[in-house]
């Protein structure tokens, strides 16, 4: 085919992926369209799939069968713990505003700008052989289409005619366009994923046609081709899997493409920095394995017609042009050399633009703030000086790849030189799972282990690489480091039998890991690492991650320094936007620290995280978190908790006062309605005597001719209920004043015995008129109490008409007696009436409760005196009761405390 | 959140039969042999391989009721 052809068909076609990116870019409408669609989401992912997949994973399968395959289906098991891992990852990501895999790691432990820096560089290296690899296959395949067959390695022609070279220029050019035209502050860009889902789209097509007609054209169908295939010689092998080492090798693989899926850089940049809605990734997490199964159905068709139609001694990696040339189907190569193109260029353009991004930021870019003789941080706009470390960037990646492509890459499969990176980039994988779950990892774990991988990578990959293309002798490989067979590097402590790649997986990942548990066990985080920690840990439990230091700047120091990275406008504009304008007058303003975190992620999209911090800290004033610091938040904590839990004790008393308050209310209606209840008697009780003394003055005033006797029994009815009036009035004061005033607090010790005589004395003419005998039984000792004399007298005088009222009408009899013991001394009267009934013993002691027949016969009282009895006898501490058989007379019973009587007595005296 | 979790132990439990199946000593079993004339070995590898990517997008696809479930994430 010409070289015209070819060529130019090439460059039209980067050419229209160029002007597809380009529209997507500058037409806003269908650009937001576009890449809002979860599926080129998904397509970017296949950035994944490079050359090595179109031409190694053949050339793979035509050697070992099916075991290219671990290298996606490792990719499908990690995407099945996506919504836990990924998530995760985008989720911090958005948050601390990461742009690359430096990134991440570097912000997880403390923002450190050395383990940016080692990231970066790891990276680089591991990806240098990865981008050379894509060179190789470009010219390779450029080469076979011009010559229409395989020719020689790249090595043997001149460095001006070599495809890989032009390839190389024209890829690099194409990255430049696409990742670093102008400064984003979150790195998106639109156009470039776009262009990469077409590649995908490209991909797939171009492998499933050559499949498809390989599989129809030359065969008759899928049964014909495995029979053929099986019927040769050699072929059978590759369907069959047995052999520890082929399946130590096969979960090594597994294991080492379920890291690459998350730390690739280009892998990095299509899943989390170029996402633009988390929800997308629920789709890519099924589709993007489809899209590898469906990617991969037909290489080992392809594979197996590769053995069986071409020469022995043809590439395998060239098996997918090889196969339709061979066919004199020139089309369809062509359309293969596309998609091998397609998966190339997607791969350099994305890789050199995550790789681009990383040195600038996480090398080059703290180097040149910490070189104080640049005066770097007066210079007003930086934006085109990031761009052209970026571009630089790239052009030294681009070069590096192309040397070593010319110098080492001639001797291995595509496979190989890309599994090598592959090791190199799953050093990461430990920091970054331990990162995200693990809270305890510290700094200095990561950057032991990272760096203990690295070594081992180098040791049991690099160099025996290098020797192998003769940059090297070759003894030590056969015969151990200072000729120590224990340190072969393919045989490292004498585990021999593996494969090279297994090897160094197994060597690589022992160290890494060991080393990062390790030293995070036996070192302990700073301050800022401790906080980092929490915010990726606790990612799903904090949306936004919380702002633990405390840091304010002036405000439009902060404004300025942010624009000198993004531009004025974009500055001014996202800050705005976070709500706060900052005027042209306002010097004074301050930012919080919100809105200086808020100001170091929007750096921190561009220059990295620890670029970030290191600049923010040129304007902030109150820096870093001291150790008082964070005993001052501890402490705040503390105290909200404290100030918590008294509050809930309060609400618990508040509770405990309200049911208190509830009882009393109750108690209180009860009282009410007991008071409406005595109201209503008094009145009653008032209105008796009131109405007859009404009634009989009315007669002796309307008829003053009554008879003389009639007239004075009439009087004498008015004057008995006037006095019962009188009496009952006082009563009631009697009771109200027992009721209201209490006892003073030390009473003087009285004579029981005498006050009693002295009631005895004072109602001696009631008993004289009622016929009744009254006995006094009070012994020759005082007994002493201690109260008030005049009420304990009203007490005796209440009995003792009691028990005049109440004793038989013929015959009657009271004894009064005092009796008890050492503690106590015992009142009694006893009269020979009717007595209490049990039930009633209760009832005689409340107001207004007259036992007996009330209808038949006038009450004999108010029914007050037992009451009032009742609550002197309470007031002194003492009881009152009733005993006695009913029909044989009531014996009313006083108890009360006795004192010794004569000392007190004498100090009353 | 019930929905979150449940979907969360779902793809767990997809992604331990997966590197159960997908991975040696499973894998041995299928050395060699063939199925209707297609390698047993190729047959099975993929047929497991699609039926996790089936399994992977119904659990992935299959939406809550309340559309912002997921939207809340891990949210307590």
């Amino acid at each position: 085919m010409s070289p015209t052809v070819v060529v130019l068909t090439a460059l039209g076609y980067l050419f229209l992926l160029f002007v597809v990116a380009y529209l997507v870019e500058h037409d806003q409408t269908r650009a937001s369209r576009l890449t809002r669609s979860s599926w080129v989401y998904t397509l970017s992912l296949a950035a994944y799939c490079s050359s090595w997949t179109f031409n190694g994973g053949i050339g793979r399968a035509s050697q070992h069968g099916l075991d290219f395959l671990p290298i996606y289906l490792g990719p499908t098991l990690t995407f099945c713990l996506g919504s836990v891992l990924i998530r995760k990852i985008l989720r911090v990501s958005r948050a601390n505003r990461i742009t690359s895999i430096a990134d991440l790691i570097a912000a997880r432990f403390g923002k450190s700008t050395g383990l940016a820096a080692l990231v970066t560089v790891i990276a680089v290296i591991g990806m240098i052989p990865y981008i050379a690899l894509q060179l190789k296959s470009i010219s390779g395949g450029l080469a076979m289409m011009i010559a229409s067959h395989p020719v020689a390695g790249p090595a043997s022609i001149p460095v001006l005619a070599d495809g890989a070279l032009w390839a190389a220029i024209v890829l690099t050019i194409f990255a430049m366009l696409f990742g670093s035209r102008s400064i984003h502050p979150r790195e998106h860009h639109p156009g470039m994923v776009v262009a990469v889902a077409l590649e995908s789209i490209l991909k797939l097509v171009a492998l499933t046609a050559v499949g498809l007609f390989v599989v129809y054209g030359l065969f008759t169908g899928f049964g014909d081709l495995f029979a053929r295939a099986s019927a040769a010689t050699n072929l059978g092998a590759l369907f069959e899997f047995s052999g520890t080492s082929r399946s130590i090798d096969w979960i090594a693989m597994t294991l080492l493409a379920m890291a690459a899926i998350v730390c690739l850089p280009r892998q990095f940049q299509v899943m989390v920095v170029e996402n633009v809605d988390e929800r997308h990734l629920d789709r890519a997490l099924w589709a993007f394995p489809l899209y590898l199964l469906l990617i991969n159905f037909l290489v080992l068709p392809i594979a197996l017609a590769g053995r069986l139609f071409l020469t022995a001694g043809a590439n395998p990696d060239s098996i997918v042009l090889a196969v339709p040339l061979a066919a004199s189907q020139p089309v369809l190569a062509l359309v293969a050399f596309l998609g091998g193109l397609s998966a190339s260029a997607s791969m350099v353009v994305v890789e050199a633009t995550a790789l681009s991004l990383m040195v600038c930021n996480d090398v080059v870019m703290p180097a040149l703030l910490r070189w104080r003789g640049l005066r770097l941080e007066q210079k007003q706009d930086l934006t085109r000086l990031l761009l052209w470390i970026r571009r630089s960037a790239m052009v030294g990646l681009m070069a590096l790849g192309y040397l070593y492509m010319r110098q080492d890459s001639e001797k291995y499969a595509l496979v190989s030189i890309g599994l090598m990176s592959f090791v190199a980039i799953a050093q990461f994988a430990p920091a970054i799972v331990a990162g995200l779950f693990w809270r305890s990892a510290t700094k200095a774990g990561a950057v032991v282990g990272i760096s203990a991988g690295f070594i081992m990578w180098v040791y049991t990959m690099v160099l025996p690489s290098f020797a192998q293309s003769g940059a090297i002798g070759l003894d030590f490989i056969h015969d151990g480091l200072f000729g120590f067979p224990l340190l072969r590097p393919q045989a490292l402590f004498g585990l021999s039998g593996l494969d090279p790649v297994t090897h160094g997986v197994f060597w690589t990942l022992l160290a890494n890991i060991g080393c990062l548990i390790g030293v995070s066990s036996l070192t302990s985080q700073g301050p800022i690492e401790r906080a980092q920690a929490a915010l990726f840990v606790d990612a799903f439990r904090y949306n936004d991650a919380a702002q633990i230091w405390r840091r304010t700047a002036p405000l439009p120091d902060l404004v300025s320094l942010v624009a000198r990275f993004l531009g004025r406008e974009r500055a001014v504009a996202a800050f705005r936007s976070a709500g706060t304008a900052p005027g042209e007058n306002a010097t004074t303003e301050r930012a919080d620290a919100e809105m200086v975190l808020f100001g170091e992620r929007l750096l921190a999209g561009v220059v990295g995280a620890a670029s970030a911090r290191v600049l923010v800290s040129a304007v902030v004033e109150e820096e870093p978190l001291g150790v008082e610091e964070v005993m001052r938040i501890l402490d705040e904590t503390s105290r909200v908790i404290e100030a918590n839990r008294r509050l809930e004790e309060k609400s618990r008393a508040l509770e405990a006062a309200t049911a208190e308050l509830k009882e009393a209310n109750s108690r209180l209606r009860v009282l009410d309605r007991l008071k409406d209840d005595f109201v209503a008697t008094v009145n009653h009780e008032l209105r008796t005597p009131l109405t007859s003394i009404r009634t009989f003055s009315e007669i002796l005033r309307d008829h003053p001719d009554l008879p003389l006797a009639e007239r004075r029994e009439f009087l004498g009815i008015v004057v008995g209920e006037t006095e019962r009036l009188t009496r009952l009035i006082n009563e009631l004061l009697d009771l109200s004043k027992i009721e209201a005033a209490g006892l003073p607090p030390s009473l003087p010790p009285v004579d029981l015995g005498e006050v009693l005589r002295e009631c005895a004395a004072a109602m001696g003419k009631v008993f004289a008129a009622n016929k009744v005998d009254l006995t006094l039984n009070l012994g020759d000792q005082p007994a002493w109490v201690s109260g008030d004399r005049d009420r304990l007298v009203q007490v005796g005088v209440n009995l003792l008409g009691n028990a005049a009222k109440f004793s038989a009408p013929v015959g009657g009899e009271v004894t009064v007696s005092l009796g008890g013991d050492a503690e106590s001394v015992e009142l009694s009267v006893a009269d020979n009436g009717p007595g209490v009934a049990p039930a009633d013993r209760e009832i005689v002691f409340e107001r207004f409760r007259q036992v007996g027949d009330t209808l038949t016969g006038k009450p004999k009282g108010a029914g007050l005196g037992l009451a009032i009895c009742k609550r002197i006898v309470a007031q002194h501490g003492g009881r009152i009761w009733v005993e006695g058989e009913a029909g044989s007379g009531a014996v009313f019973k006083v108890l009360l405390r006795r004192v010794s009587g004569t000392v007190e007595a004498e100090a009353a005296e | 959140m019930p929905h979150a979790v449940k979907r969360r132990d779902r793809l767990i439990g997809l992604f331990v039969a997966g590197a159960v199946l997908l991975n040696p000593p499973i894998l041995t079993l299928f050395s060699g042999g063939s199925v209707l004339g297609w390698p047993s070995l190729f047959v099975y590898l993929f047929g497991v391989w699609a039926l996790l990517i089936a399994g992977l997008a119904i659990v992935l696809e299959r939406r809550p009721e309340i559309r912002n479930d997921s939207d809340k994430g891990g949210l307590p």
